[in-house]
């Protein structure tokens, strides 16, 4: 076989070498490297060589390593958002734990509030009313006294009226009869 | 050749960097002898173990800088298979990412200057490409049975039309390879030999007046396509593993 | 001797012509993201679930461009 593609080659070369004395300067080697038939056995045993050693290379340590530090790094990533997600929750808890604490507190002080307002309202009230009964017994007192007071000046001025008329008949000479007297003033006070 | 109506000290040999050479001594490259693509296709795994093995030895949680960049590929690709093919596709993840590092770090190593593209050469890619097509035909038969050949019939379209398209069909699945391996080398191949022809002008400058116009823009020139090679060597490699998840989506789900 | 210069001549015109090719794919390529682009702007939402089609239909297109590469390099190196 190595004979056949060396002398194939071998007029190719010859070939090549006529065209390119007609050209003028020869390049020796005419030809394109690429299709030298010669090398071809050797380059593919070599790349065979190196495609199988890539591929060992990489199938069993290279690419379950960096897909093992890929699996990695995303469940650690998963983790941690996971972990954050979960802070973050506890957060809200938090926050919500504190917002239902001030509620409470507000609640519980409205409360304490509006108790101390009606326990302040009932004294009040009691207060209030005990002064109530206070002043209306004191007025009622009073209105007695007014009424007694009244009730006294009034039997006083009939004793003067009384005294006065008899003192005024009696000047006039005429002997006037105490009740007589005493009638008509009663008489004239009540009209 | 193209130098001609050069001035008589250019050489242009843009294709000599893919060489194969033994690595040691002269002699004739059997298969078994260690060429420079043994050597460059060496600190292609070494650069993988270096990055993928050394790199996250130290299983962080929260990554070293190396490890995040093998943690970025992992992602990378796990969402492109997973995205393309779905969650049964997911199987073949190692298998896509053996090809995705493979050429991602080929592209990446054949752009250092003197080094060799492995990448560039059809043996290399076609066997990728073959490779992926094996699989995808092979799984294709295994899981779908008979099934799979619906996948060149396509139902959406007319009767009348549903032939011509089924012919049409089998064409481009069995051009799949080819598109797939010569895309892979050919943009390699081509941004290097670019570079390299560029790289032929520069030393004009020694050689003739022309050279003080001609040198710095070539310089610039190899500047602006060492950026583009840059560019090229990744979307490439993703273009190729995005494809093999398309493929490989096409055996898992046939019909359309 | 005057065969092998015009086999020269032809080979070296084909490889140029195959070039015209890759400006074929240069415009298929700057169609695909132009019109990716202006479907982006309209609906920017869907635009970051459909840039791995974008860089498939790139492929597609590109590929082509790479293929009439492959012709010029096989015409001026390997026929």
């Amino acid at each position: 076989m190595a004979n056949t593609t060396t002398e194939a080659a071998g007029a190719v070369t010859e070939v090549a070498g006529h065209a390119a004395e007609a050209g003028g300067h020869a390049a020796q080697s005419a030809g394109m490297p690429q299709l030298n038939w010669e090398t071809f056995p050797n380059q593919i045993f070599w790349l065979v060589v190196a495609l199988v050693l890539i591929y060992l290379i990489l199938s069993k340590v290279a690419l379950p390593r960096i897909g093992g530090i890929l699996a990695d790094r995303q469940g650690a990533i998963t983790n941690d958002i996971a972990a954050a997600e979960e802070l973050k929750a506890k957060a809200v808890e938090a926050e919500k734990a504190y917002n239902q604490a001030l509620i409470d507190a507000r609640e519980e002080a409205n409360k304490i509030v509006a108790e101390a307002r009606a326990e302040i309202q009932k004294d009040l009230d009691k207060a209030t009313a005990k002064a109530d009964a206070e002043i209306a017994a004191k007025t009622a007192e009073s209105a007695k006294r007014i009424e007694e007071i009244r009730a006294g000046a009034a039997k006083n001025v009939e004793e003067v009226a009384r005294d006065a008329a008899a003192a005024i008949v009696d000047t006039m000479g005429v002997k006037a009869d105490a009740k007589t007297v005493a009638g008509a003033v009663t008489a004239r006070l009540k009209g | 050749m193209a130098t001609e109506g050069q001035s008589e000290g250019l050489v242009f040999h843009p294709m000599d960097q893919f060489k194969i050479q033994p690595l040691f001594g002269d002699g004739p490259i059997h298969w078994y002898t260690p060429t420079n693509a043994t050597l460059w296709m060496g600190i292609a795994i070494l650069c993988i173990i270096g990055l993928f093995v050394i790199g996250t030895r130290g299983r962080a949680t929260i990554p070293s800088r190396i490890q995040s960049i093998a943690e970025l590929g992992y992602g990378f690709v796990h969402k492109m298979v997973e995205d393309v093919t779905g969650k049964e596709g997911l199987k073949f993840f190692p298998y896509v990412f053996t090809l995705f590092c493979f050429i991602v770090f080929s592209n990446f190593l054949g752009l250092i200057p003197g080094a060799l593209t492995t990448t560039s050469h059809i043996a290399v890619t076609g066997i990728l490409a073959m490779a992926v097509f094996l699989t995808v035909t092979i799984f294709g038969f295994i899981k779908n049975g008979a099934h799979f050949l619906e996948l060149f019939w396509v139902k959406s379209a007319p009767l009348p039309l549903r032939p011509v398209l089924a012919l049409i069909e089998v064409i481009s699945y069995f051009v799949r390879p080819v598109s797939h391996s010569i895309r892979l080398a050919g943009n390699m191949m081509a941004g290097h030999a670019v570079i390299k022809v560029f790289a032929a002008f520069a030393p004009l400058i020694l050689m003739s007046g022309i050279g003080i116009a001609v040198t710095p823009l070539s310089i610039l020139a190899i500047v602006a396509m060492y950026a583009l090679e840059i560019l090229v060597a990744f979307i490439q490699a993703y273009v190729f593993t995005i494809l093999t998840c398309v493929y490989l989506k096409d055996a898992l789900h046939p019909s359309h | 001797m005057e065969i092998a210069a015009a086999a020269a001549l032809g080979k070296f015109i084909g490889a140029g012509l195959a070039c015209i090719g890759m400006g074929g794919s240069a415009m298929g390529v700057g169609n695909v993201a132009g019109n990716f682009l202006a479907g982006a702007l309209r609906n920017p939402s869907a635009a970051a679930g459909q840039t791995a089609t974008l860089f498939i239909g790139i492929a597609f297109a590109e590929a082509l461009g790479i293929f009439s590469f492959l012709v010029a390099l096989l015409l001026m190196f390997a026929v």
